[in-house]
């Protein structure tokens, strides 16, 4: 699914990420894990092709091929979704009119029927019950006066609706409450199938107590330093970081 | 932003002024040139009352002593005032019915996405048509009388209706009130006229769409809408010109007055030639006077303006808060590409108790475009109790435009209450990575946010025209980012 090589990213003129390696196939949960600085969003925004982070050497491939020169949106419609640490917010525009723009890009890339408003209101709304959402979410501008948790149920809900291949979720769990933490583990948990696969970029394993990783790597200053199974993420919540640290 | 990205923005900025085409119709322009014969020409071809030709020479005598201001916040090449035209008509004109018009005008504005033929008109919208400097055609006379409410072009009224334009032509503002405003008193040619009688509520919108065609013409409208007690009025202007490469002056005047718990909106989609986008070449000089008078109680008046043409545009919609209780409206969106730059805003003169006012300002500039949002509410010591809301959001796109807020406030009434919001944003690079990432390309992102950003405006707009601003928007600024 998606093959990371020998990846070195700069975000203006400072290299950040040093040689990174990642193989995460089709149906597997990778967890990312790591101290602030470390790399972490760096690795996920030069995924996703954001802007000024650039490639200086090795390699993407995504599907088998090679996504470093494609544009943020042709990645996405090829099927590779963030869920962002910081949903963004859009003033004035309706989070249902900007949920249907996406699907629809996406199914016009596919080849499929474009929702109307009608169909795609009935579509949104039986996403809806599984992030247990109240559809006045709908009728709100993109993200603007939802509480973190409901920015992150928001970006679950997105993730539901576009159907993504590749998941990364980047600090999910960040300045969630428990609740919505549960809800969006068991979105991802009831997502996950075999030919779905997730990243999960966390700090911290209060969200590994819900979800289960197939492989939990540990980045330090640009670079995987060491990969585990699923007790990795344990003995670092026992331990911290700094025992990794040469 | 990366290389493809630049690429389809430029291919967007570049796209043509769709309306720049010129129209091959017999015309009797008025060699270029202003004085007394000028004014007395004018006056003559329309067959004016004398009291009416007194008034124009007292405004242009008046103009010749008055300065052109410069404390606009915007550059433009001198006017040259004797080398614009000041009359310019079609040669066929005098008209008994609509199937008399000349095909060639008929064919403009059916280009424009105006036509003029009753039958086909857009359901419960009247329109004026005003061709150069006169009116070529309004729609839906008859049925409008049946309500009392009279609709006519300016020429007209001031021979069938003396009375009232006397009465009320330069109430407002009046011919000394500022440089241009002046020499449109001098030299106005056409404009709309109406009048709404008492306690009726007009039954269907009522349109002016203004079309500049001949070149090194000016043009100097002047309209003047008056409701009375308790009648309630919907108004909206269109304008286009075609491409050309000298700069076009367009002066007009707007005059408002609302009687005791009279309503009067007032709409306008601006899209004149904006100039060449690259060269800043030609485009119009938008620079227009438009105030209205609540002079009743209970009164209101609202001006909606979407200004995403002309090269230039100076202009300050405003509101005189007479009566009591009356309320003041401005909902502006104003857009500079290119080389466009933009100086706009609204005054509210509160005099009235209770009276209210609000300002949503909303400037979007991209390119190399500069706009100014320049505002004064003023509330006199006779307004107890008097509230403002102002908001004025920028919005950036690129790093080459810029935008400004000059906002004056002077209070001389210890119990007003107002309220000052202000907001300027880059298009949010984080904004448009989000649109990104969920499929959306940067083009549609662009008009996505920016239509976002203007909502609160596009709402006051008649629906139909809410559809046009939302589409001018998309095709004024689709994918300019820089």
């Amino acid at each position: 699914m998606l093959e990371v090589k020998n990846l070195h990213v700069e975000v203006e003129g400072k290299q950040i990420l040093n040689g990174i390696d990642l193989n995460v196939k089709p149906g597997e949960m990778h967890a990312i894990m790591g101290l602030n600085g470390s790399g972490k969003s760096t690795l996920s925004n030069a995924i996703t092709g954001r802007e000024n982070y650039s490639v200086t050497k090795g390699d993407i491939i995504y599907k088998n091929e090679s996504i470093v020169e494609m544009e943020p949106n042709e990645r996405a419609l090829a099927g590779i979704f963030m869920s962002f640490q910081y949903p963004t917010v859009i003033p004035g525009v309706n989070n249902t009119y900007f949920l249907r723009a996406a699907v629809n890009a996406k199914r016009k890339y596919n080849k499929q029927k474009e929702y109307d408003a009608a169909s795609f209101l009935k579509f949104v709304k039986s996403k809806l019950k599984e992030v247990e959402m109240d559809s006045k979410y709908l009728k709100r501008a993109v993200n603007e006066g939802f509480s973190g948790g409901e920015k992150k149920r928001n970006e679950m809900l997105q993730l539901l609706c576009l159907e993504p291949e590749l998941a990364i979720m980047d600090e999910t769990d960040s300045g969630l409450d428990i609740d919505a933490l549960k809800i969006i583990s068991k979105g991802i948990n009831n997502y996950k199938n075999k030919d779905r696969s997730f990243l999960v970029i966390t700090h911290y394993q209060r969200l590994l107590k819900y979800i289960e990783p197939d492989v939990v790597h540990v980045l330090i200053d640009g670079k995987i330093i060491k990969s585990g199974g699923k007790e990795l993420a344990l003995e670092l919540e026992e331990k911290g970081y700094s025992w990794l640290e040469s | 932003m990366n290389e493809s990205k630049n690429a389809v923005i430029d291919q967007r900025v570049k796209e043509d002024y769709k309306y720049g085409f010129v129209t091959d119709i017999e015309s009797d322009t008025l060699a270029p040139g202003i004085s007394e014969k000028t004014i007395h020409y004018i006056s003559g071809k329309k067959k004016e009352p004398s009291w009416l030709l007194d008034w124009r020479l007292k405004a242009y005598r008046k103009w010749l002593k008055m300065k052109e201001p410069n404390w606009q916040n915007v550059n433009y090449k001198n006017i040259d005032y004797q080398d614009i035209s000041y009359f310019s008509a079609p040669k066929k004109n005098e008209l008994k019915s609509l199937d008399e018009l000349d095909p060639e005008l008929l064919k403009t504005y059916n280009k424009l996405g105006i036509p003029l033929d009753e039958q086909k008109m857009m359901n419960g919208i009247a329109v004026d048509a005003v061709f150069d400097s006169v009116s070529v055609a309004t729609t839906f006379r008859e049925e409008l009388k049946s309500h009392g409410v009279i609709f006519c072009s300016f020429s007209e009224a001031a021979i069938d209706y003396p009375e009232i334009v006397q009465k009320y032509l330069g109430s407002v503002i009046p011919h000394t009130d500022n440089y241009f405003a002046c020499l449109n008193s001098a030299v106005f040619t056409d404009g709309s006229f109406v009048f709404i009688p008492k306690g009726v509520k007009c039954p269907m919108e009522l349109s002016t769409y203004f079309r500049i065609n001949e070149a090194k013409t000016g043009q100097f409208e002047r309209t003047l809408i008056i409701a009375e007690e308790g009648s309630s009025v919907s108004y909206l202007e269109g304008c286009t010109a075609p491409m050309r490469d000298e700069n076009q002056l367009h002066a007009a005047v707007v005059e408002l007055v609302a009687l005791d718990s009279a309503t009067i909106k007032y709409s306008t989609v601006q899209n004149w030639y904006p100039g060449n986008p690259e060269t800043g070449e030609g485009g119009i000089y938008n620079f227009v006077t438009k105030r209205g008078l609540c002079s009743g109680k209970n009164s209101r008046i609202s001006w909606t303006q979407v200004e995403t043409g002309s090269a230039v545009t100076w202009k300050y919609p405003s509101c005189i808060l007479k009566g009591d209780n009356s309320v003041g409206e401005f909902y502006s969106v104003a857009l500079t590409n290119n080389l466009q730059q933009a100086d706009t805003g609204t005054k509210m003169i509160h005099i009235g108790k209770n009276t209210k006012s609000t300002i949503i300002s909303k400037g979007i500039s991209a390119g190399k475009g500069q706009q100014t949002y320049r505002g004064e509410v003023k509330i006199m010591k006779s307004a107890d109790n008097a509230r403002n809301f102002s908001q004025c959001d920028s919005i950036l796109i690129g790093d080459r435009c810029g935008a400004h807020t000059f906002p004056y406030i002077d209070v001389r009434n210890q119990s007003a209450i107002m309220e000052h919001e202000a907001s300027t944003s880059k298009i949010g690079e984080d904004q448009l990575f989000y649109c990104n990432q969920r499929g959306i390309d940067t083009e549609d992102a662009v008009s996505m946010i920016v239509n976002g950003f203007c909502k609160e405006v596009f709402n006051e707009l008649p629906m139909e025209f809410a559809m046009e601003a939302t589409k001018l928007m998309e095709v004024s600024l689709e994918g300019s980012v820089g």
